[in-house]
């Protein structure tokens, strides 16, 4: 919680004069002394990349202002008009829309992908498996309806969906695939993990929308249903797939996540551009940063500067020096 | 006229009876069977009309107009704003980096001193004590940092609102037309339009800033100011004025030394509202870019980390309850007065007192870390505790929270909801005419009619009908909760004082805090939603019942005790009949509060306007959120003079009623 202190603690100190030291300061570097704002948004694995990222640019003497932002709007209108200079997450999963949108102005630029792979799918704690053996294939679900269902679904099934601004054609799949299930939409995500919390602390029937990279896959034990393969297809041609007459008979897709920038950014700040262009993790790094964070209880601080002090080749290499 | 007909059936015709009996029936029919006139009862889609698009293209047309001057406007917000957030959080550095040396912020023990000594000079020990606690529970639970950010936010939203506030009350006072025709509408829509609604517009005026949070928070918070000044002005006592006159004032002299002075409570009652309000837009503010608080809790929230939540959100609770507690005592205090030529220090101790504990804790700072920074082995945390607590509770209790959950949608939520959707819309916006038009005259029932039909010419009867249904259920529901304890607390003190703390915590403490639990007790859906309007929109109904009662002429009661009444006579026959006009304000804005909780029921998934509202922030959409706000609005407006018309009705035959008793 005590994220914004400045200079919080000894370790950043320690942290940020070791690259203080390794990187001889060259002489155009900062090109402006204009604050890089920076998008941040209300989930674990934004805040972190996005402190890593802004201590990183501060280290090169950059001034960087860290500006909590909305997600969807922030590309909307935040980086198309340069009041943000980065944004650092946008899933293929949720902000598709958007990310077409924005570069239909030509005011924004794609960095590229932050490597990490987004997925989205049904989900069912293990022990929901002993109630319903034959999963995590999708065709079990109309066996164990029964098992998942409440009072107000019975005979059908719950689903908890994501908010109805994530789309993901839950309704239409339900439709398609004849699932016997209604879908009840969550109205944020901190809801479904409310739910979610409280199913597994009374190992209760549960079949929700989780995604990755999270950490609440780290936190409950649990699987994906496995439904056919996604294709672009499938959400476009109904002859495609199980079901002849309808789309959508198929999961959800997978994507990348990706790292947008305000046009002008690479004209400003070319040195702090290329280094948030190269900026990349793994799937595992990323999600052991959010797990220590979110699970171990760690500070968001104490894990940006513990990597960056143990990653100073990489950050060089990004630098390209 | 309609009056008597009603009341003692003079007339041997009830006409009105049977305008109520018949359009009723029709709309029923209607309802029932929708194949008698389709058009009627479903809004056909081809008339919807497409408002939602145009603004959007109209605004996105506007933008490069409007650009440049909002964002002129924001950077010089922005002077202000960097200023106290340096003053209280951030301190200021004198380089660029975040090792360069720095001009400290404030010592968090000078803080706490100096606004224990605000409290002591205008409240006394009791105020000071309440400010001092509420400060350390800050400072103790580890919550200063992001405290401060909030503080500063507020530091600079109060003064701008309440200035501006001051300066269009004062306005639309010398000009009475101004006042009916601009200033009261756009409030109105300003203090009903869920604040969702216009933040996209307000990103795209003022960018992503930290100013823009600003303006959104002055925008809601303002309105009570601009009323507050209208009525002290209008209440200011015409001898007054004349003396003024007499004295052969300027008109600006008359305003500022003698209208403004004079009307000095009515105005600290308005800076106090816009404090309050000010506090409750902070986790809306933190979406958009503030710091502080509201983001905390969010934070919290979205990762299932309920204690930290709590604490977060409490401490906003702690900040408004200190600055209310204050600015009240501020209000009330009585000027001191000094002969002439007593020196400064004499007149100002508190003042200088505090000025220097703050210089020298903060110079301290400067060597002593304690002094600058919370010492992270002072705070302490109750986490932990909230969230095995909240886990017993769920473990041990679901199937209980879940049987009740079941009935209440199964016999109460689902049944009126049913009902409502299959309303026809033209049977709705006739029977809000003919109210009207009862209740008042045809202006009011042209006023109801345009009001209700909007949703529909828009296509968002469905989502209107469902907001309906749950701020109704709320409504009925707070109404049932709240009248009992408000006529409780009126006959006796330590209830009375219980009562007040859990009202202040209920206003002031984020929704959102207590919504995660609720989720995870009564799963996403209705009953969620209706548990956190109603936690919520129960305030007005206890402090207006208690208002009402308390407001009762002391003589009638004792007539009442001299003719013998039990005291269950006296609450039914005197205290409730003459407490039911202020009673029915409470009523109504119990509904206010509950459209104004739209925006949070949004998030647990309900389906009603306002999530429309949420979905057009979150695809930046502005046209589909200014309509789907607007329809919130509407509907607000339209049952608040509705209400009010039959208030005042009311108020009207207990006046004759009240006479006739003391004949």
């Amino acid at each position: 919680m005590r994220r914004f202190l400045a200079g919080s603690g000894l370790t950043s100190l320690t942290a940020l004069a070791l690259i203080a030291m390794a990187t001889p300061a060259s002489a155009e570097v900062p090109e402006s002394t204009d604050p890089i704002k920076i998008a941040n948004f209300d989930w674990t694995g934004a805040v972190l990349n996005t402190k890593i990222l802004a201590k990183i640019l501060e280290s090169y003497g950059y001034n960087v202002e860290v500006v909590n932002a909305d997600y969807l709007a922030s590309i909307g209108t935040g980086l198309p008009t340069g009041d943000l200079a980065l944004g650092l997450e946008y899933w293929d999963t949720t902000a598709k829309e958007a990310m077409a949108e924005a570069d239909t102005t030509g005011k924004t630029e794609n960095l590229g992908p932050l490597g990490p792979k987004a997925k989205e799918e049904w989900w069912y704690p293990t022990y929901m498996k002993e109630k319903c053996p034959g999963l995590p294939d999708w065709k079990a679900l109309n066996d164990c309806a029964e098992a998942f269902s409440t009072a107000e679904t019975a005979p059908k099934g719950r689903y908890l969906g994501g908010p109805v601004t994530w789309g993901g054609f839950d309704d239409e799949r339900v439709e398609a695939l004849g699932l016997n299930y209604e879908v009840v939409h969550a109205g944020t995500d901190a809801n479904l993990f409310a739910e979610l919390e409280s199913a597994y602390q009374r190992q209760a029937p549960i079949l929700l929308w989780l995604y990755t990279p999270h950490w609440a896959p780290a936190k409950y034990k649990g699987e994906w249903v496995q439904f056919p393969e996604w294709t672009p297809e499938c959400y476009t041609d109904p002859a495609w797939g199980e079901n002849k007459d309808s789309a959508y008979d198929c999961g959800k897709p997978h994507g990348d996540i990706w790292k947008y920038a305000w046009a002008g950014m690479k004209d400003k700040w070319p040195v702090a551009h290329k280094i948030a262009k190269a900026y990349q993790f793994s799937d595992d790094e990323m999600n052991a940063l959010i797990g220590q964070v979110d699970l171990d209880g760690k500070s968001v601080d104490e894990v940006a500067d513990a990597w960056i002090a143990a990653n100073q080749d990489k950050i060089k290499g990004w630098a390209g020096q | 006229m309609t009056d008597t007909a009603l009341t003692s059936g003079s007339r041997p015709i009830p006409w009105g009876r049977i305008g109520w009996l018949l359009l009723l029936g029709a709309t029923l029919a209607l309802g029932i069977w929708h194949g008698l006139l389709p058009w009627a009862a479903d809004y056909p889609k081809p008339w919807v009309l497409p408002l939602a698009k145009q603004i959007t293209t109209l605004f996105k047309a506007s933008l490069d107009t409007l650009m440049p001057a909002t964002r002129a406007f924001s950077a010089v917000l922005q002077v202000p704003l960097d200023f106290a957030i340096g003053l209280f959080a951030k301190g200021f550095p004198l380089g660029p980096g975040p090792d360069a040396p720095a001009i400290p912020r404030l010592s968090w023990i000078g803080i706490i001193a100096a606004v224990t000594l605000i409290g002591h000079a205008y409240g006394g020990r009791k105020v000071a004590a309440i400010a001092f606690f509420c400060f350390a529970y800050l400072a103790v639970f580890g919550q200063w940092n992001p405290a401060m950010l909030t503080l500063a936010l507020v530091a600079v939203c109060v003064p701008v609102g309440a200035l501006l506030g001051l300066f269009i009350g004062v306005a639309a006072y010398r000009n009475p037309r101004f006042d009916s025709y601009v200033v009261r509408p756009a409030l109105d829509l300003l203090q009903t339009v869920p604040a969702f609604a216009y933040i996209i517009p307000i990103l795209f005026l003022f960018g992503f800033t930290p100013v823009t949070p600003l303006i959104a928070t002055v925008a809601f918070a303002m309105p009570p100011m601009v009323r507050a000044t209208t009525l002290a002005l209008h209440r200011v006592p015409a001898e007054i004025q004349e003396f003024g006159a007499m004295a052969g004032c300027t008109r600006a002299q008359l305003l500022w030394r003698i209208l403004l002075p004079s009307a000095k409570p009515t105005l600290m009652i308005g800076v106090n509202q816009v404090i309050m309000l000010t506090l409750n837009m902070v986790i809306i503010a933190s979406m958009i870019g503030a710091e502080g608080l509201g983001f905390d809790v969010l934070f919290a929230l979205r990762n299932q980390k309920i204690g930290v939540g709590l604490e977060a959100g409490l401490a906003i609770t702690a900040l408004a309850i200190a600055l209310d507690r204050l600015s009240q005592a501020a209000a009330e205090a009585k000027p001191a007065l000094y002969r002439p030529g007593t020196p400064f220090h004499r007149r100002h101790p508190h003042l200088l007192l505090g000025l220097a504990i703050l210089a020298a804790t903060t110079l301290l700072g400067t060597f002593l870390p304690a002094f600058a920074a919370v010492p992270p082995e002072m705070t302490v945390t109750t986490a932990p505790v909230w969230d095995g607590l909240v886990k017993w509770i769920n473990v041990n209790f679901f199937d209980y929270f879940e049987a009740l959950r079941t009935f209440l949608l199964i016999w109460i939520l689902n049944p009126v909801k049913l009902t409502l959707l299959n309303l026809p819309w033209l049977g709705a916006v006739l029977l809000a005419a003919y109210a009207g038009w009862r209740l008042r005259d045809k202006g009011l029932a042209m006023l109801a009619a345009g009001l209700i039909a909007f949703p529909a010419l828009v296509g968002l009867w469905d989502k209107a009908m469902i907001t309906v249904y749950l701020c109704f259920i709320a409504a009925v529901i707070s109404c049932l909760i709240g009248i009992p304890l408000g006529v409780v607390a009126t006959r006796s003190r330590w209830f009375d004082r219980v009562q007040q703390v859990v009202v202040d915590t209920l206003q002031t403490l984020p929704s959102f805090v207590y919504l995660i639990p609720v989720v995870m007790l009564f799963r996403v859906g209705d009953v969620t939603a209706l548990i956190a309007i109603v936690a919520f929109a129960v305030t007005p109904a206890i402090r207006y019942t208690i208002h009402g009662i308390r407001q009762v002429p002391p003589h009638l009661i004792e007539a009442a005790i001299a003719t013998g009444c039990t005291r269950g006579q006296i609450l039914w026959r005197v205290q409730l009949p003459l407490a039911l006009p202020e009673i029915m304000l409470g009523i109504n804005q119990t509904i206010l509060f509950a459209l104004s909780m739209l925006v949070i029921t949004a998030l647990v998934g309900t389906r009603d306007l306002g999530q429309e509202v949420y979905i057009a922030l979150t695809k930046v959409d502005t046209g589909r959120g200014i309509i789907a706000g607007l329809c919130v609005a509407f509907l607000g407006i339209a049952a608040d003079r509705l209400l009010r018309a039959g208030a005042e009705r009311f108020r009207r035959r207990l006046g004759i009623a009240a006479r006739a008793g003391m004949g």
